[in-house]
């Protein structure tokens, strides 16, 4: 065999193995993937379908191409003239749910990041079963932390009882069913998620850091906002973020805590496949939520790539 | 920093009290879930002897065993695929594609997954708990999928070769060297899995028919209805499953750091 008909053969063999390699990855991704395009994604193109379409009279769809959803989020037709109206009423479900969400956000930022600096002081054993502690309750049902949370904000809860026997109020404090409740009930339910990425990145901050600006006279609050919330940025980002998207489609803590009165965008859109029926708008008024949730996540991004850009 | 420490003890007072309280008020021998008046297992055996308490934990059960098998399967090949084959384009969306699950809002899955069906149903006229079954597995995919990626990333490659060089098949190689290697990975994410699916509450509750009622439905119906220690009982059964298989996985994982 000559040196080219060795080297031609020798190709080919990568060429080949290259081939075979790449059946094999298709083969092995082929369920996960059928599965979630099939399951998942495919769904969510027929939502944005629907979304264009005629309800049903019994919930479902009629077919018949409509933008009304998406008008009727804005407006109302008024009955007499048919003239559209602008209409608050959903507008202001989302932006109460975006403010419930924000409140929600730095409260969980409030408790996480204090949190999270201690973890990372502690002793490499400690630091493991702190962890797990902040974990654990995230891997329990949140509809059963929900309902653990209702009954202690309850008008006969522990909290009112305590403060009762204390004979600091003398009678109970209605927390429950008002956003004081909901707000109180996403920062339990997120709260998690806030501490694990800034203990994450703390855990890689270097001490020293923060004593070298100590020796440079700093007080405690500039060593805090000049050292060490710089260094932790990218965690705060990614736990405000991961507490603000679960905390916007939230369902549970609104429909328990908030007694389904006091909506929020999640449970309007479950409404609309329910009792009142109109699926298209159920279509919009999800796609709208989903759109929110893909515009902070790109922001996230940009932002991300102008800070790697700035720093590189 | 001052303060610091007392925030960090409030978190945990704060995230374990509710439940904690739930858990005692299970005991209570009274009808009452805020005055204690005596130990009792009553309420554990009124749930128990619940039909539909019953019936419920059965539909969870066979509901999260089905997705766990059939979403760890998924997620250990993907996984493999990810890790030991080369890098190759499109290796971004297919992460994205399998974690999108976790990045959408759960009420918008289910309402799409719920559009998705009613379709599926009105044009084949099939329907059954298959339904709830495939919408699980799907969902569970990323949470099987991240301890077992995160295994095999840890895994080096050397055994493998070295199964190879002395000319074992690929097939032998995977089933001798590989698999075992990854175990602890595949029961982590298995376990992962399962506690997912019981738990589940918004996209089962958006798509199960009559008769599919899984356990937390139930208890969401039962809150619903008023508040009483039988629900206190349930649930703290449900934490309970949680919690040990949770235990037992931190367990595995610290096994596999060694």
């Amino acid at each position: 065999m000559s040196d080219r008909e060795a080297q031609t053969a020798l190709a080919a063999a990568i060429a080949q193995n290259r081939r075979n390699e790449r059946l094999t990855r298709a083969w092995l991704l082929a369920p996960a993937l059928t599965l979630i395009l099939a399951i998942s994604i495919l769904p969510l193109a027929i939502t944005v379908v629907y979304s264009f379409l005629t309800p049903g009279t019994y919930g479902g769809v009629t077919w018949e191409f409509s933008t009304d959803s998406y008008v009727q989020f804005l407006f109302q037709r008024d009955i007499f003239d048919d003239s559209l109206v602008f209409n608050s009423a959903y507008v202001s479900i989302f932006l109460r749910s975006i403010g419930l969400a924000l409140g929600a956000t730095l409260g969980a930022l409030i408790l996480g990041f204090p949190t999270a600096y201690f973890i990372a002081t502690k002793p490499r054993e400690q630091r493991n079963i702190w962890l797990f502690l902040i974990t654990l309750p995230f891997w329990t049902n949140l509809l059963i932390r929900t309902y653990a949370m209702l009954l202690i904000i309850r008008d006969e809860g522990l909290i009112n009882i305590m403060l009762m026997k204390a004979g600091i109020i003398s009678s109970p404090l209605t927390i429950l069913y008002t956003d004081t409740a909901v707000f109180i009930g996403l920062i339990y339910s997120f709260l998690p998620f806030m501490v694990l990425p800034i203990y994450a990145s703390l855990e890689k901050l270097d001490f020293s850091l923060v004593e070298a600006g100590y020796d440079l006279y700093a007080n405690r609050l500039k060593v805090l906002f000049h050292v060490i919330v710089p260094l932790a940025k990218p965690g705060i980002v990614a736990g405000c973020i991961l507490v603000f998207i679960p905390g916007l489609g939230a369902y549970i803590t609104p429909e328990l805590l908030g007694g389904g009165k006091k909506l929020m965008i999640g449970n309007m859109i479950a409404m609309q496949f329910g009792a009142s029926r109109n699926w298209p708008f159920g279509s919009a008024a999800a796609l709208i939520l989903m759109a929110l949730v893909i515009l902070v996540l790109l922001a996230n991004a940009l932002a991300a790539r102008k800070g790697a850009s700035r720093n590189g | 920093m001052p303060g610091f420490t007392a925030t960090a003890w409030l978190c945990i007072v704060a995230l374990y009290l509710p439940i904690l309280v739930l858990i005692v008020f299970s005991f209570n021998e009274n009808r009452s879930v805020v005055l204690w008046t005596g130990f009792s297992l009553d309420w554990y055996a009124k749930a128990l002897e619940n039909d539909g308490i019953r019936h419920a934990a059965w539909v969870s059960v066979k509901i999260a065993l089905f997705a766990t098998v059939i979403s760890t399967i998924a997620a250990t090949m993907a996984a493999l695929a990810t890790t030991r084959t080369k890098k190759f384009a499109g290796q971004g969306l297919v992460y994205g594609i399998i974690n999108q699950p976790l990045m959408i809002p759960e009420i918008v899955t289910a309402i799409a997954t719920l559009s998705l069906f009613a379709l599926v149903k009105k044009i084949t006229g099939l329907t059954g708990i298959g339904y709830l079954m495939l919408a699980h597995a799907a969902f569970c995919i990323p949470f099987a999928y991240m301890p077992i990626r995160a295994r095999l990333e840890t895994m080096t490659l050397t055994l493998e070769q070295a199964a190879a060089d002395l000319y074992a098949p690929p097939l032998k190689v995977f089933t001798l060297v590989t698999l075992p290697l990854l175990g602890p990975g595949i029961v982590a994410g298995a376990m992962l899995a399962f506690v997912v699916s019981l738990d589940d509450v918004i996209i089962t509750l958006m798509i199960a028919g009559p008769g599919e009622t899984t356990l937390p439905i139930y208890i969401l119906g039962a809150i619903r209805r008023g508040v009483t220690p039988e629900i206190n009982a349930v649930s703290t059964i449900l934490v309970a499953v949680s919690v040990l298989l949770v235990m037992l996985l931190f367990v595995v994982q610290r096994r596999m750091q060694r």
